[in-house]
This record gives C-alpha cells, sequence and structure tokens, in this order.
C-alpha cells in the first residue's frame, strides 16, 4: 500500500518529548495529529528506567521511569490523536511530507503543516573511544545493559568496569550491585563526573563502588569474552601515563561516555545543527531553521532529567499549534551570546517581537564554586544570581523577563556568563 | 563535629553541612527546601533509601515487571529487600501500582509495580 494522509501535525518519537509535545498542541486546538513511534508502546527510554526520581519537579512526586511514561499514555489514550507504534520514520522532507513504514500499512507519506522532532538520542558507542585490544562479548553501553537487566531479566555480566560517569552508568552501576554484580570501579576521564551529585551520592558512595577521576581504559583483554582491562590516569591533556597502567580483572566493560541527540532525519531535511549540542538550531518556540518544523527533548539537547524534556516540549507543542494559525510571521530574532564558562545556549535566538517570558537553558564548561550566573544585554546587568555550583553534569537557565524586549533591537546583544 | 551531605531528595543535589554535639544534631544548613532538611535529620539518625528493582512475571509479554518500594526503607536493609523481590514471581496480567509484597519485611513499605504486563 502506498498511501498519502494529511494531518496538521506529525510528531516524530512518542517517547516522553513526543507525548508531551502532541498533548500540548491538542490542548492548543490542533485537531489532526500523527504521533509516531518506532517501538510497539509508547514511552521511549523511560521504560527501561525503573529507578525513581522522575517527576519531582513536574509532578512534586518520586516516579519511576515507567510511572511517568504512563500518566503521559493514559492522557494521549484520551484523546483523537492518531497513535503509529511499530512504525519508523525514515524521511522528513522540506515540504514536511513524512515518510513512514510499518508492517500493517506499509509505506506512508504523511503530508503535515507542522512536524515537531522528538526522536531522542542514542549513547556514544564504543567505536567512537578507539580503545585498542581485542573484540570479545561484554563490551556494551550501560544503556544496553539497561535494558538486558530491565526489560530482557537476565544479568549481562557478574563483574564490571564502567567507563564514563555519565548518570545511566551511575544507575547502572548500583543496579548491577542490587542483582548482585560486583562493580569494581567507575573510571572517568574527565577530573569531573559528568553524572548528577545525588546520583554519585546514592549509586557509588551508598556501595563503596570507587569513583576514579583523570582514569580511562586504555585496553581490552579477552578472547570470546571480556577478562579484563587496562586502566591508567590521564594527565591535563586527557593523555594516558604509562607508568600508572593497571589491569583489573572483570568480565564486562560498561561504557557511559556520553549521549548524542538522533537527528539523521533532522539533517536529511536539511536543518542546520548547533555544533556543541548536536540538535537543530531553534527559536524560542523552539522552532528549527525551516518553519514549522520543531524540535524538543534529547534530539534538541541532552536533559538531565525528564522533567525538564516535558516542559520543553510543551513549549514546541504549543509553538507548533501557533505556526499552524498563521501567527510566527515575520520574527525579528536576536541570537544570545556565551560569555565566561559557559559552552552553549538554547534556545540559539529570540524573536525580540514576540515579547513574552524566555527561559535560556545552557551548560557550563568546567565546575565552579560560588558562582554568579550574569544575564547581560548591551554590557549592563539584568540579573546576577548567586549559586552554590555550577557544573557541566548539571543543565542550568536563567530566565529574560517579558519587559526586557520592550527595549530590544535586532542589534541588541544578550549575553550569559560565569561570574567567578 | 560538621558532617557534609550531598541530597538526594530531588535531582537538585543541595551540599548541606550538618552541625553535631555528640549524637544530636545543632544546625541543618544549605538545603533549599524542607524535604533538604528532613533527609539530613534521617541520613544522621537513620538514613533511608527507595529501592527499584524487577519481578518475574509469568505468562506475560515481557519476562520480568519494573518494581518499587512505596516509601523509602532503611538504608542498611536494602540488600534484605531485594532478596524478597527476588523471590517473589507474579502472574500476568500485572497492572501498574498492583501490590507484590505488602509490608515488606516489616518496614511499612509495600513492593507495587511500576509498569503494566
Amino acid at each position: 500500500m502506498n498511501e498519502r494522509m494529511t494531518y496538521d501535525l506529525v510528531v516524530v518519537g512518542g517517547g516522553p518529548a513526543g507525548m508531551a509535545a502532541a498533548l500540548k498542541a491538542r490542548e492548543c486546538g490542533v485537531e489532526n495529529i500523527a504521533l509516531i513511534e518506532r517501538a510497539s508502546e509508547l514511552g521511549g527510554i523511560l521504560e527501561q528506567c525503573i529507578h525513581t526520581g522522575f517527576g519531582l519537579t513536574y509532578f512534586g512526586q518520586e516516579l519511576s521511569g515507567p510511572e511517568y511514561a504512563d500518566r503521559f499514555i493514559k492522557l494521549v489514550d484520551k484523546t483523537d490523536i492518531r497513535v503509529f507504534t511499530d512504525t519508523m520514520v525514515t524521511d522528513v522532507s522540506p515540504e514536511k511530507v513524512v515518510t513512514c513504514v510499518n508492517k500493517k500499512d506499509g509505506l506512508m507519506k504523511l503530508q503535515a503543516k507542522a512536524v515537531i522532532l522528538a526522536m531522542g538520542c542514542r549513547e556514544r558507542p564504543r567505536g567512537a573511544l578507539n580503545i585498542v585490544g581485542t573484540r570479545p562479548a561484554g563490551v556494551m553501553t550501560a544503556g544496553t545493559a539497561q535494558k538486558y537487566v530491565n526489560l530482557d531479566g537476565y544479568m549481562p555480566g557478574k563483574k564490571v568496569v564502567i567507563l564514563g560517569s555519565g548518570d545511566i552508568g551511575l544507575i547502572m552501576a548500583r543496579r548491577m550491585t542490587l542483582e548482585g554484580a560486583e562493580v569494581k570501579m567507575v573510571c572517568e576521564l574527565m577530573p569531573f563526573s559528568g553524572g548528577l551529585t545525588r546520583n554519585i551520592v546514592q549509586c557509588l558512595n551508598d556501595f563503596d563502588i570507587p569513583l576514579k577521576l583523570s582514569t580511562t581504559v586504555v585496553k581490552v583483554y579477552g578472547d570470546q569474552r571480556v577478562t579484563g582491562v587496562d586502566i591508567a590516569r590521564v594527565d591535563e591533556k586527557l593523555q594516558p601515563i604509562p607508568e600508572t597502567i593497571e589491569h583489573v580483572e572483570c568480565d564486562t566493560l560498561m561504557l557511559s561516555v556520553g549521549l548524542i541527540p538522533e537527528n539523521e532525519l533532522t539533517v536529511g531535511a536539511g536543518i542546520p545543527l548547533d555544533r556543541v549540542t548536536r540538535g537543530a538550531v531553534v527559536d524560542e518556540l523552539r522552532q528549527t531553521e525551516m518553519p514549522g518544523v520543531f524540535a524538543c527533548g534529547n534530539v534538541l539537547q541532552v536533559h538531565d532529567l525528564v522533567d525538564f524534556v516535558t516542559m520543553e516540549s510543551q513549549i514546541a507543542g504549543e509553538g507548533a499549534a501557533r505556526y499552524i494559525r498563521g501567527e510566527l510571521s515575520d520574527p525579528e530574532y536576536i541570537r544570545p551570546e556565551t560569555g565566561f564558562g559557559v559552552r552553549y545556549i538554547v534556545p540559539q535566538k529570540i524573536n525580540i517581537k514576540d515579547k513574552k517570558d524566555v527561559k535560556l537553558y545552557f551548560r557550563v564548561g568546567a565546575i565552579y564554586n560560588n558562582p554568579r550566573v550574569v544575564l547581560e544585554c548591551d554590557g549592563q546587568v539584568l540579573s546576577s544570581k548567586k549559586k552554590i555550583k555550577v557544573a557541566p553534569g548539571e543543565m542550568e537557565d536563567v530566565l529574560i523577563p517579558a519587559s526586557v524586549f520592550d527595549s530590544l533591537t535586532p542589534e541588541s546583544r544578550i549575553t550569559v556568563r560565569v561570574e567567578v | 563535629m560538621e558532617k557534609q551531605l550531598t541530597c538526594v531528595a530531588c535531582p537538585r543535589g543541595c551540599s548541606i553541612t550538618v552541625t553535631l554535639d555528640g549524637d544530636s544534631i545543632v544546625s541543618i544548613e544549605g538545603n533549599a527546601c524542607p524535604r533538604g532538611k528532613k533527609y539530613a535529620e534521617n541520613e544522621i539518625t537513620d538514613p533511608r533509601r527507595m529501592v527499584a528493582s524487577t519481578v518475574k512475571v509469568n505468562g506475560g509479554k515481557l519476562p520480568v515487571v519494573p518494581v518499587k518500594t512505596s516509601s523509602d526503607i532503611p538504608k542498611n536493609m536494602i540488600f534484605d529487600v531485594m532478596r524478597e523481590i527476588n523471590r517473589v514471581s507474579v502472574d500476568a496480567p500485572v497492572e501498574i501500582g498492583q501490590v507484590i509484597i505488602p509490608d515488606v519485611l516489616g518496614t511499612g513499605a509495600d513492593i507495587i509495580a511500576t509498569n503494566n504486563d
């Protein structure tokens, strides 16, 4: 079958981002919505994140991943949003034709007035690290291990070394320990962890699992199965120091070395990406450089908390609704600039004619203790907020109040910087 | 004596300083909300944690269903609770919120399913 259908809005991805965006658009009056998910159920990666800690910000409750997802799945079920599961989107065209395929309907071309990209992210694999050694079974990303344990119900190893201290790695250190494995250590290349401090406390410290900073895995051993790894400390240039090499026996090496937004469809549509976030360049409504195409959630920028994914996606859902109503014509953009300590800012551009509160989300490049986060406009300080600590692993935000936009021109310069 | 804690009540992860005189708490500083104060008090006197794991399902779509404690349990009982969780199995269908083990080991917390299967 080769059918063509028309929708007001097509949302690509049925995880927390896609569900929140579709629901918000529906609430804002968009009638004809398709939500497309490649897995057999809605929920995305939350389905395998069985630990608690989700929803504290958004619901004020400590939920597990599946519980958080279930709240949105139930809401989607109550609407007339057309959900396609087991359906893979293969192309999004500049004309907003979304090509997708599934076993039942075959190839479908959905013509949309607006598209929301919510494909999430994936883990950096071993191939991205160039670790020398053999290629035995037992080397896997932490997320893959999480799927094995939490969805498939089996243990992928007994003696584990984890490389990278991203949150999934920390969560899996605890999960494997609870199920009886020996987690020997978590090695982190950088002099600081990329994960949330609370996860270091409750996943490593609680179980006396050592976190070795400025340390990496330099070699993998094993014929059929991993038998061990060599670890080494690294110098300031992150180069391994040969005299510090140490052998560690293990049968499993888990990698938690970063997440990459899954932007193949975005790039295929010709939408420009931000060099730092590796997500699309967007305005304050999360509209990409291609009018009518929006992006939200981890495909836009990797978040620490699903609560923030939900809130960002609601912005995109509302933005798409306004686009469909024809309210977004003729914007005048300024581009907030990164000052000292700030690696990136999302959104990358702001329509100064919209005159609404805009929250800028950003990450810092290093740990700063007792800093101030300063928001400046043309050299004038708009706000200066004292923080106990800022760290690369924890996303920060700063608000531009609506009142500021009255005095802005397209030549105005907004800067966010860290002051130490 | 001063004790440094990182609050795990929410992802903000406040650095909390607890000042102790022997076993009694003199002051708690650095917490951004009342939950942080309660966490710090508990951490000194009776540390508690949530536990999340999976339980085997008979005849379900997936071989296991995720579960959690309905409230936090004493930290030193984590592995005892894990043993109880690993000892049971449940017949499909399982509904989210379903009690799998009531009042596990007398902690007052139930083990409840956190997904459907």
